[in-house]
């Protein structure tokens, strides 16, 4: 963690951060094979989600931002370290508590195609959540259509396949599936990675009003620095299954200090010939640079 | 690469030995009447008791198994109960009618299966509705209905081939070849049929692949995208057919000698199984897993050479 | 089909409404399979002759007029008469009612056989696919071994410890065939335990029981019915075949004892024969058909039956005579165009579908490109950028068919007006040669059972017609030229052993290797990391800048395409929106599609707003966007 970012988090008050809590978490996956080296996919991970925000955790492919949103759900093992959700300890939860905390954490993935069940109808699908609690069949009911109408999906969907609505209607019916037991909390997992571009657009303004209407909070994953930026108050950056940064959004995605969050800055491409060109001027200068730090430092580039 | 081979060949070596304790306590079962049953209704308890003790069946399961073992480990498999005649050299006397058909109906399985199933991916439209039509006749009629109706069709009633076939040293190649193709053509077919469908089906995946669109865009010709590409990725798919095809055949051959009445392997079994016949029945099934297990062997070996994945680990 | 044109043809557009079946609820799967399987009229042969079967067995002691083993002496070999409807056997026994008999036994003894390998296979695989592990790795041993025991040889094992009993050998069978069920069952549970709604039913808390008997088991059931018809009628086959070697119970009738007996009177009454076999046939036939007709239902395959004869007969016979003409002397290009590079004209490509009708993925675009000059085509997924590009390339799929334009390289059509495919002789001179392809997902698009360099020399020596030595250097020469620190090693390596962005610098240095005019890159970037993608598209540039190649860039990240292009023409829905210099459509777009499209970017917007304004205020939103540039 940089500096910046434990004096960030200091200042913050403990009430505010306390919705979830991640400890020096530590996260193996056990080798393939019988004498095979445990593989590390997290280490020493620390970061915080008050109430109403949004954490934005970006990062590349293997840099271990998905396993984190898994571990937090209890779908990846953990190995070291504590997770805490309102004080609680999660960390090795049981099915049953599991069941409990379902209420309060939900999960948005990144494929809209393999996250629904093709063989059951959007009611079904949208009902699974509530009929887990233990809903009766008509309240359930009445809730589905609320939410279906949350979404902006018709409330004709009920009976409907999903293969029979696009990645974005689809990914409206993984939201609200979410959204049925009123969470506090949404780990998203690259939910708009797989959509089109205007349809991106529309599925962020639908998390926006959604937390401006629910007070939810969200663990929001993605690999584009420009889509954390827009939904995040705080982001970490994630490295080779390390935080190398954390602040306020603002902050990080726009004047990064660690030179890995530099380099993944200037490596997105803008809009604009001119303005790209320069772009990647100072990507390449910035290259050159670190390449002549790190040639200093001793380390083999 | 050895260590490849070694560590196979040692799990192999494991399969035989559970194979051969399961069997042999299987066999126990009904080891109890094979005195009576040698000797007849008349034999006296005296004479039953001397017939056990000279076959070994006085002694508990586990000497008679260790007994069994240590004599196949030295290649002695015993010598049958009711003829006497030592397994071992029964074994080979047969063997080697069997495996020719057995390798014989193989290989033409595998070019045939190869040709036709290419050519129904490659050029679909009536090749392919008739491999499709092919296969499902072939499911239909197990192979030794197909061996009863070209025996009584081709050799019975029109007389083209010899209906039993008897391989004497003596004749000449073509007598024997003519004596050998009907029951070789009746282990074939279900081979034929089903694995033209595999290899089909195999080939077409590999086609719909993305690398097979940049060899074409790289000005690669489509015989060679085809016949060194294509096939080279179908051909697992398709070892894996043919060898469980093999391990099949092994079992298919024992009625189809019974219908052709040859002197191989399969009027053996028969023979040894109705009588329970134990040191005979432990030779042919114990013969059988050697078989599968260099089979096996064969198409792991095959398999890394084709696919260097499976090379590496 | 590939990829990209599933996506093109099957996923329906964004942006646009709910897609126009919905007049269709309440539709469950189940159903329309069972309606399918009904419509197919080798289903229904299949199930009458099952039923029939069925029911001869349950009622044959009514409906057969001679018990079993009832043997007339002083009628053997009989022919058919009144009495006797099929004849008699050399015993005597009436053969109608042995068959009916022997049916009871067969199908009873397929039943117990399927019912023990289930019984054996489902839970195991269930099991095994879920919690892997130690059971999981015990099981796959045993499995090992129970398969490579040929059955019959087992079952004649049985036979020599239990005696003569149908039923201790069909439970035998089960338990060797079951294999076939654990298999089945595991890979299909394997396949969908790290499928992410299972994830989701999980974060739901649902219990293990539920994710199996909810998620899981519908996936598993249509798989296990395919094959416990085929496995019934393997049964069938192998019960008879140990009865037909006189190993079965002689007190009882089935088709293998009655095959065995018509075999040994074969000289004198062949058509005893002729019913066991007969009846086996039709069971298994039966079966196996059923099979058939189920899958054929899961998947769906009417569409593809019908598709070719369709075509055939919609298509026009003045248009199929002038693209016979067109195909033998090639038109001659339009004056004054011959100086572009690419030419397409009024390109409409389409699939036939099952109805008759085609559906258009692209319709009437047209663009060019010049030498030297990187055209971008941009679109969302659907918009057919991609068919566009493999049409140039000629590496449609083939159901796919140029409905309309025509597509010229160097000032020769590769497609001429009115054909109707591209040309495989004109276009096959021309890949590899001229034209190359630089595709998006770098690993699936090298083969990985050859080494990398194989890939990269052979389409040298074939294509420049070169020595292998030659090609090699050359190789190496490439593989240093797009960056590759040690070629020798990447050279040496197969596929596996490289990373992403790697993969994809060896296709390109594969592109530019025998040196062409054009190079069509779809989605050159899209599969990589964003610190990867920086780099190759620095590559790209290069590249272009130094062998002063045409490009076609397919993507659809404004970005990139602000990286790279000259030139830009945006799509949708097949159509092109607006063509212009990159300058011009990135800051003054004129159609609306393209402002939405632009102004939904997230570079430069104020984070945690609304991105998606009301319709009207689509213009005064893109205009503050400008003031923010």
């Amino acid at each position: 963690m940089t500096e910046r970012a434990a004096l960030d988090a200091a200042e913050s008050a403990p009430t505010q951060r306390g919705l979830l809590r991640v400890e020096d978490l530590v996260v193996d996956y056990a080798g393939k094979g019988f004498r095979a080296k445990k593989f590390r996919a997290l280490t020493d991970i620390n970061i915080s989600i008050g109430q109403g925000e949004t954490l934005g955790l970006v990062g590349e492919s293997g840099s271990g931002k998905t396993t984190l949103g898994r571990a937090v759900l209890g779908l990846a093992p953990v190995s070291g370290g504590r997770i805490t959700f309102e004080g609680q300890d999660i960390s090795h939860a049981t099915r049953r508590q599991r069941r409990v905390l379902s209420r309060d954490m939900q999960v948005v993935f990144q494929d809209p195609y393999t996250s629904l069940n093709p063989a059951l109808e959007i009611g079904d699908i949208l009902a699974e959540p509530l009929g887990v609690q233990g809903m009766e069949a008509t309240a359930a009911k009445k809730r589905v259509k609320e939410l279906l109408d949350q979404v902006g999906l018709p409330s004709d969907a009920i009976h409907r396949l999903p293969r029979e609505f696009s990645g974005g209607q689809r990914q409206r019916v993984a939201i609200a599936r979410a959204l049925a037991l009123s969470p506090k909390l949404i780990v998203c997992d690259e939910p708009v990675s797989a959509l089109d571009l205007s349809t991106q657009a529309r599925v962020l303004d639908l998390f926006l009003q959604i937390q401006k209407d629910t007070g939810v909070s969200y663990l929001f994953v993605s690999h584009d620095l420009d889509v954390v930026r827009h939904i995040s108050h705080r982001v970490a950056v994630m490295y080779r299954g390390e935080i190398v940064e954390q602040g306020p959004a603002e902050v990080v995605t726009r004047d990064p200090e660690h030179p890995y969050t530099q380099r993944l800055l200037l490596a997105s491409p803008v809009p604009d010939p001119d303005r790209q060109e320069k772009r990647r001027a100072d990507r390449h200068r910035l290259l050159e640079m670190q390449r002549q730090q790190n040639e200093q430092a001793g380390v083999p580039a | 690469m050895i260590t490849f081979i070694l560590k196979r060949l040692g799990s192999g070596i494991v399969v035989l030995f559970v194979v051969s304790i399961l069997v042999f306590s299987l066999l126990y079962v009904s080891s109890g009447s094979i005195a009576r049953n040698i000797l007849g209704d008349q034999a006296t308890p005296e004479q039953l008791a001397v017939k056990n003790a000279e076959l070994g069946l006085d002694q508990p399961i586990l000497a008679r198994y260790f007994s069994w073992l240590t004599g196949a480990l030295r290649g002695d498999l015993g010598a049958s109960w009711f003829t006497s005649e030592p397994v071992a050299s029964s074994l080979a006397t047969r063997i080697p009618v069997t495996m020719t058909m057995v390798f014989v109906a193989m290989t033409l399985i595998a070019i045939i299966a190869t040709l036709i199933g290419v050519a129904a991916a490659v050029k679909r439209g009536w090749v392919d509705r008739v491999v499709q039509i092919g296969a499902i006749i072939g499911d239909s009629i197990p192979g030794f209905v197909i061996g009863i109706i070209l025996v009584t069709i081709l050799a019975i009633q029109m007389g083209f081939f010899p209906a039993t076939s008897t391989i004497a040293p003596g004749v000449g190649a073509d007598a024997w070849a003519l004596s050998l193709a009907l029951p070789v053509i009746a282990l074939l077919i279900n081979g034929v049929t089903g694995g033209a469908q595999q290899i089909r089906s195999a080939v077409i995946k590999q086609l719909e692949r993305d690398y097979v669109r940049t060899l074409r865009s790289r000005g690669i010709g489509e015989r060679e995208v085809l016949f060194k590409h294509v096939l080279r990725s179908a051909a697992p798919a398709g070892l894996t057919v043919l060898s469980l095809q093999l391990i099949g055949m092994l079992g298919g051959v024992v009625i189809i000698e019974q219908i052709f009445a040859l002197p191989g392997m399969g009027p053996l079994a028969v023979a040894a199984t109705s009588q329970s016949d134990q040191p005979v029945v432990m030779g042919v099934v114990m013969y059988t897993v050697v078989v599968v297990i260099v089979v096996n062997l064969i198409v792991d070996l095959l398999n890394g050479w084709l696919n260097p994945k499976v090379r590496v680990s | 089909m590939t990829e990209s044109v599933e996506t093109a043809a099957l996923t329906p557009a964004p942006g646009r409404a709910v897609p126009e079946k919905s007049g269709q609820t309440g539709t469950v799967v189940r159903s329309t399979v069972l309606r399918r399987l009904f419509k197919n009229p080798l289903g229904i042969i299949a199930i009458v002759i099952l039923l029939a079967m069925a029911v001869m067995a349950v009622f044959a002691d009514a409906l057969a007029p001679f018990d079993e083993n009832f043997a007339n002496i002083s009628k053997t070999l009989a022919a058919p008469d009144g009495v006797n409807i099929l004849g008699t056997d050399s015993s005597g026994r009436d053969v109608w009612s042995r068959l009916l008999f022997g049916a009871q036994l067969t199908l009873a003894s397929a039943l117990l056989c399927a019912a023990v390998a289930i019984a054996i296979g489902l839970p195991a695989g269930l099991i095994a696919g879920y919690y892997a592990g130690k059971f999981e790795a015990v099981s796959n041993w045993v499995v090992s071994i129970l398969m490579s025991l040929p059955g019959l040889i087992v079952l004649l094992t049985i036979r020599a410890a239990f005696g003569p009993s149908v039923w201790i050998a069909m439970i035998a069978f089960g338990v060797l065939i079951s294999p076939s069920y654990f298999r089945l069952t595991r890979s299909a549970v394997q396949s969908v335990r790290n499928e992410l709604y299972v994830d989701a039913a999980r974060v739901s808390g649902l219990s293990d029981l539920r994710i199996i008997t909810r998620h899981i088991f519908s996936v598993v059931r249509a798989p296990i019915i395919i094959q416990t018809a085929a496995i019934a009628g393997v049964a069938i086959a192998i019960q008879s075949g140990l009865e037909f070697l006189g190993l079965g119970d002689p007190a009882k009738a089935t088709w293998g004892v009655m095959l065995s007996e018509g075999f040994k009177n074969v000289y004198l009454t062949p058509s005893l024969l002729f019913w066991p076999a007969f009846a086996m046939a039709l069971t298994i036939g039966a079966l196996v058909l059923l099979g058939n007709a189920i899958r054929d239902a899961l998947e769906d395959g009417e569409k593809i039956k019908h598709r070719r004869k369709k075509i055939r007969t919609a298509e026009d016979a003045a248009t199929a005579s002038a693209a016979k003409a067109a195909r033998k002397t090639v038109a001659t290009v339009e004056a004054g165009t011959e100086h572009h590079l690419v030419k397409v004209t009024n390109l409409g490509v389409g699939y036939p579908q099952a109805d008759g009708s085609v559906k258009k993925v692209v319709d009437d675009v047209s663009f060019h490109v010049d030498r030297g000059e990187i055209l971008g085509i941009v679109g969302e997924s659907g918009s057919g950028k991609s068919q566009t590009a493999f049409s140039i390339l000629g590496l449609l799929p083939d159901t796919a068919r140029i409905v309309a334009g025509a597509i010229q390289f160097d000032g020769n059509y590769t497609v001429a007006p009115g054909e109707d495919k591209v040309s495989q002789d004109r276009l096959s001179k021309l890949r590899g040669k001229r034209i190359s392809y630089i595709p998006q997902e770098p690993m699936s698009n090298l083969d990985p059972a050859f080494t990398i360099g194989y890939q990269l020399v052979t389409p040298m020596m074939r294509v420049l017609g070169i020595s292998k030595a030659e090609a090699t250097t050359r190789g190496m020469k490439l593989l240093a030229d797009v960056g590759i620190v040690n070629p020798e090693r990447t050279f040496k390596a197969y596929p596996h052993e490289v990373s992403g962005g790697m993969a994809q610098r060896v296709l390109i240095a594969g592109a530019i290797s025998c040196e062409p005019d054009l190079i069509i890159a779809d989605e050159p970037t899209t599969a990589l990391d964003v610190t990867v993608q920086a780099d190759v598209l620095d590559l790209i540039r290069d590249l272009q800048r130094r062998l002063g190649v045409g490009v076609i860039l397919v993507t659809h990240n404004f970005g990139v395409v602000a990286d790279l292009c000259d030139r830009v023409v945006v799509m949708q829905n097949g159509r092109l929106v607006e063509e212009g210099p990159v300058r011009e459509i990135l800051r003054n777009p004129k159609k609306e599609y393209t402002q939405t499209l632009l102004a939904s970017m997230l570079e430069g917007k104020e984070p945690m707003t609304m991105l998606v304004p009301a319709p009207s205020s689509v213009t005064a939103r893109s205009t503050a966007k400008e003031n923010v540039l």
